[in-house]
């Protein structure tokens, strides 16, 4: 026993500190790391623009689930730096394992906002082909998306392919059993994961210190990879550290990661009322500009003398443009064909199922079904 | 035809399979190099290597999630569970995630996965590690269950579950592991369908359905009764999820009597969803209520002698049919 504990190697990537140091103690992006990551004018006015879009999109959501339109919205106001930031840090032969709350990473891959909202509207599961975006489909199970994640790029490391995986998850998924055990996982087999918490602060009425004792970021360390907490307010800092720690798992140095802090200003979904459980009082420290992800990108735009009012007007209209699209194609949804509730249960269904089908569809063409 | 054992007929499968097809690879707790808990996976790891013959940390929960991820990057898993007590650990990921994907995503991505495990008791493995939960997973549309009871189908359908394009939950028992029986010479390629059961044995006075290690119970307790003049045919159902209704309802009207055996617990068990089938679609043909042996409805006893109470035998198939079959003319 005493010689195991002694060959044991050392957890290897949790000493490595070089994602770590990109960020200050207050989680942003350190002026030489800034420097180094050379993000270009024109890649953070296109993180402003998208941030912008989604941030209006998550509006048009709000309002259309109020409309009767949907039948549930989770709002995302208040991610939009963490999830257009890791989204766009993360290149297109890369996957994404998104969670329930992850829009606008969908909106980032290109996916049309109008058919992902026919989830919302209650018409589909999964409303795109995930081999056609790299995108796998929003999961809601909390944190279940987070083994499927390690486990894809474990596939990926076994076809030696140069493949990043980033996986999505609040921070309440963190407490549960799947997330260690994808943790561990992802350290003893160095799989190439980008795990991405966006710590908002509230798994519905539970608040993060009554979900975690300690900091999320600090368990990295004991499941041997680093661990790095950013603010999840500035879009430059996560789509830095995000592409950095893509990059190290693309290059075969393992999984990192990466706790985005920000706050959920909205309520979990609209099935939930959070004035029963918090204040407003609770939400001011949130509510200003220097919290605000888009104020904050186009104050870093305008340092860069990179902002001005045509661009900023431009980015507001085709938002305008892209929420009215958007509701366009959600109302011109229909629901699904009847019999399609037969369909695609097994790539070879059983005779059984085959017979339910037939006896559903004689009770349809005798109207039994109306 | 050779004779070999179901533990290495299993091992056969696997390895005819990861040579067929290279995205096929295994995982499990020590099946590396250790070759398995219960040495099926013995040699794999020096063919294959590492890569392809992996151990795992001691989580159900992730192995199943590594299989689902894996699976939906385009690899076939295939995934031991030390034994399927451990499955309640997983269930999670393969009721909600593998049995869902295809149905919830449009038929992308689909989940080409098997997981072997042994259920049953018997070897004085205690009530947590003895038992036999196929119908948990048998309830789950999504899932296919297979529970072969020979040889030849441990290592034909092992090779079927592997190529099939849908999440498979493979039951082994721990005690078929060293049953021998005849199987094609290596490299004599067959399969077994995963929806088919067998008449093992002809009869025409009384149908026992059954499977796994209940079947070899079942042929005993045949033999016996045909010493006194009943023939009893005895269908090994093979899979129970798809169910071979077809051949169980064909038999009946044949025999016009059931009796449904199985190791596991009587209510709302396997014994009981086949049991309420027959009577569903084959009323009509019944000539005596269907009769049911089950385990004892009890959490598996530890001590020797009480296991052996608890499980059902011979003696109780036997008087499970000479409670619904009359005594032949001549009998005493």
């Amino acid at each position: 026993m005493a010689k195991a504990l002694h060959t044991h190697p050392q957890a290897r990537e949790g000493d490595d500190n070089s994602i770590g140091s990109l960020v200050d103690a207050h989680g942003l992006l350190t002026p030489e790391a800034e420097r180094d990551a050379a993000v270009s004018d024109d890649q953070l006015r296109e993180l402003y623009r998208m941030m912008v879009i989604c941030r209006r999109l998550d509006q048009e959501g709000l309002n259309l689930q109020r409309q009767g339109e949907l039948g549930l919205w989770g709002p995302y106001v208040g991610h939009e730096a963490a999830q257009v930031g890791a989204a766009l840090a993360m290149e297109s032969t890369d996957w994404i394992f998104p969670y329930y709350r992850d829009f606008a990473m969908a909106v980032c891959r290109g996916i049309d906002p109008g058919n992902i909202l026919t989830i919302f509207r209650g018409l589909t599961h999964g409303a795109w082909n995930p081999y056609e975006y790299r995108f796998a489909p929003f999961i809601i199970p909390v944190g279940t998306q987070v083994p499927h994640a390690v486990g894809f790029a474990v596939g990926c490391k076994f076809d030696h392919e140069q493949t990043a995986v980033l996986v999505g998850f609040g921070e309440g998924a963190t407490s549960t059993g799947d997330w260690h055990e994808a943790m561990n996982f992802a350290g003893v087999f160095q799989a190439p994961v980008v795990f991405l918490c966006e710590n908002n602060q509230w798994a519905i009425s539970v608040p993060v210190e009554e979900q975690i004792a300690g900091r999320i970021v600090d368990r990295a360390a004991g499941y041997g990879f680093p661990g790095v907490r950013v603010d999840g307010t500035d879009v430059l800092t996560v789509y830095a550290v995000v592409r950095a720690a893509a990059q190290h798992a693309r290059q075969g140095h393992g999984p990192v990661l990466v706790e985005s802090v920000a706050y959920r200003l909205q309520a979990h979904t609209t099935s939930d009322d959070p004035t029963r459980y918090r204040t407003d009082a609770d939400l001011d420290p949130w509510k200003g500009s220097d919290k605000d992800p888009i104020e904050r990108c186009a104050e870093r735009l305008r340092q860069r003398n990179a902002y001005d009012d045509t661009f900023a007007v431009a980015v507001a209209q085709e938002a305008e443009e892209r929420a009215s699209a958007m509701r366009q194609t959600l109302v011109a949804a229909r629901p699904p064909h009847p019999e399609s509730v037969f369909d695609l249960v097994f790539a070879n269904p059983p005779a059984s199922l085959m017979r339910e089908r037939d006896e559903f569809t004689s009770s349809l063409e005798q109207g039994g079904a109306e | 035809m050779r004779t070999i054992t179901y533990r290495d007929a299993l091992r056969e499968a696997i390895a005819e399979e990861m040579r067929r097809n290279d995205r096929v690879y295994i995982m499990g707790e020590d099946i590396a190099g250790y070759g398995g808990t219960y040495a099926v996976t013995k040699g794999l790891f020096e063919e294959f290597g590492e890569k392809r013959v992996k151990d795992t940390p001691l989580a159900e929960e992730i192995i199943i999630g590594t299989a689902i991820g894996s699976a939906i990057g385009g690899l076939r898993p295939i995934a031991e569970l030390m034994t399927m007590n451990f499955s309640l650990l997983a269930s999670d990921l393969i009721i909600n995630s593998a049995a869902k994907f295809r149905y919830m995503f449009g038929g992308q991505p689909s989940i080409p996965m098997v997981i072997r495990m042994p259920g049953g008791g018997g070897a004085q493995r205690g009530a947590q590690h003895s038992q036999m939960l196929e119908s948990m997973f048998a309830h789950i549309p999504g899932l296919k269950l297979v529970m072969p009871a020979t040889p030849y189908d441990a290592k034909g359908m092992l090779k079927s579950a592997i190529r099939d394009e849908d999440p498979i939950l493979f039951v082994e028992h721990e005690l078929l592991y060293s049953v021998k029986g005849e199987v094609p010479d290596e490299g004599e390629e067959y399969t077994v369908p995963l929806n088919r059961g067998i008449v093992r044995r002809e009869g025409k006075d009384v149908t026992l359905v059954t499977f796994s290690r209940m079947m070899h119970i079942c042929l005993q307790a045949a033999e016996e009764l045909a010493k006194e003049g009943i023939e009893a045919e005895v269908i090994d159902l093979r899979s129970i999820r798809p169910i071979d209704l077809d051949l169980v309802l064909e038999s009946l009207r044949k025999t016009n009597r059931v009796v449904v055996a199985e190791e596991g617990w009587k209510y709302y068990g396997t014994g009981q969803g086949i049991a309420a089938l027959i009577y569903e679609h084959g009323f009509d043909w019944l000539d005596a209520p269907i009769g049911h042996v089950t385990g004892k409805d009890v959490p598996m006893p530890y001590s020797k002698s009480l296991e052996q109470l608890a499980l059902p035998a011979r003696n109780d198939v036997i008087a499970a049919v000479k409670a619904i079959v009359p005594q032949p003319a001549g009998a005493r």
